[in-house]
């Protein structure tokens, strides 16, 4: 990118003919997907919370085993850590404008999102194949 | 390119010490704080998971976590910001079908946005701790 004020190109001059980035209102429509989904999905959770939150652990253990459970709750871990990614992406973008510390942040939003998503959804799993 | 700057020099649009706070403004604020808040909430939901699939002990651990003061706290907050969330979600659903703009309609919506979580948060625990006692 350059921004070279010895340059009389316009900005609009510099980018024309290089295509486009091929993503257009992706960010956006999977942001406002994965919303959709979070609102069953997360009031599911929030259900699920309520009658596991004084049981026991073997009891905890069954509940989050059972295919009924374990399905929408994959898919909550999914489609919330989806979207807490592009949403985080979004207020890396908008508040940090050194190039490096926002691609290290960036590069950090993703790797957390997914590792978070990743740990979860291993344990559901493991839970629900009682290895 | 080593030389290069962003250019500075053009007009920014007015920010934020520019307006007298407005409840549309703060609203929308307090969805993007809890937001990042959900976003670091998930690893208690990461860490309730892995205990629960990593042993009794440590299911214990994370019980003893979520049932004392400081836990309790967290994770009403949690549920709180939630419901914020959510219900903001919902705003920026209609706002995304072109209608709620009007003045009346948008205060009415922010407005609804906050006590609709607040009520729906202490619900919640209402009914935690009716059916089971909470953590």
């Amino acid at each position: 990118m350059s921004h070279s004020k010895s340059s009389m190109r316009t900005p609009l001059g510099r980018v024309r003919g290089l295509g486009s980035a091929r993503s257009g209102t992706e960010h956006f429509w999977m942001q406002r997907v994965t919303a959709v989904a979070n609102v069953p999905l997360s009031l599911f959770v929030i259900g699920l919370i309520i009658t596991t939150a004084g049981s026991n652990y073997a009891a905890v253990k069954a509940t989050l085993g059972s295919p009924l459970v374990a399905i929408p709750l994959i898919l909550f871990v999914v489609s919330a850590t989806w979207h807490m990614r592009l949403g985080m992406q979004m207020i890396i973008e908008d508040y940090v404008p050194a190039e490096g510390s926002k691609v290290v942040l960036l590069l950090a939003n993703t790797f957390f999102s997914v590792a978070v998503g990743m740990g979860c959804v291993f344990a559901i799993l493991k839970l629900s194949f009682g290895v | 390119m080593a030389d290069s700057k962003p250019v500075s020099e053009r007009p920014l649009s007015p920010h934020l010490q520019i307006y007298r706070p407005m409840l549309t403004m703060m609203m929308s604020i307090v969805h993007r704080i809890t937001g990042a808040a959900l976003f670091f909430g998930t690893l208690l939901m990461a860490w309730w998971l892995i205990a629960a699939a990593s042993g009794p002990t440590a299911y214990a651990t994370f019980q003893w976590f979520a049932g004392s003061i400081i836990g309790r706290l967290v994770l009403f907050g949690y549920t709180w910001a939630l419901y914020h969330h959510m219900l903001g979600g919902i705003r920026h659903f209609i706002w995304d079908t072109g209608r709620g703009f009007g003045p009346g309609e948008r205060e009415w919506l922010v407005r609804a946005n906050l006590i609709g979580s607040i009520v729906l948060a202490v619900l919640t625990w209402i009914v935690a701790y009716a059916v089971r006692g909470g953590f």
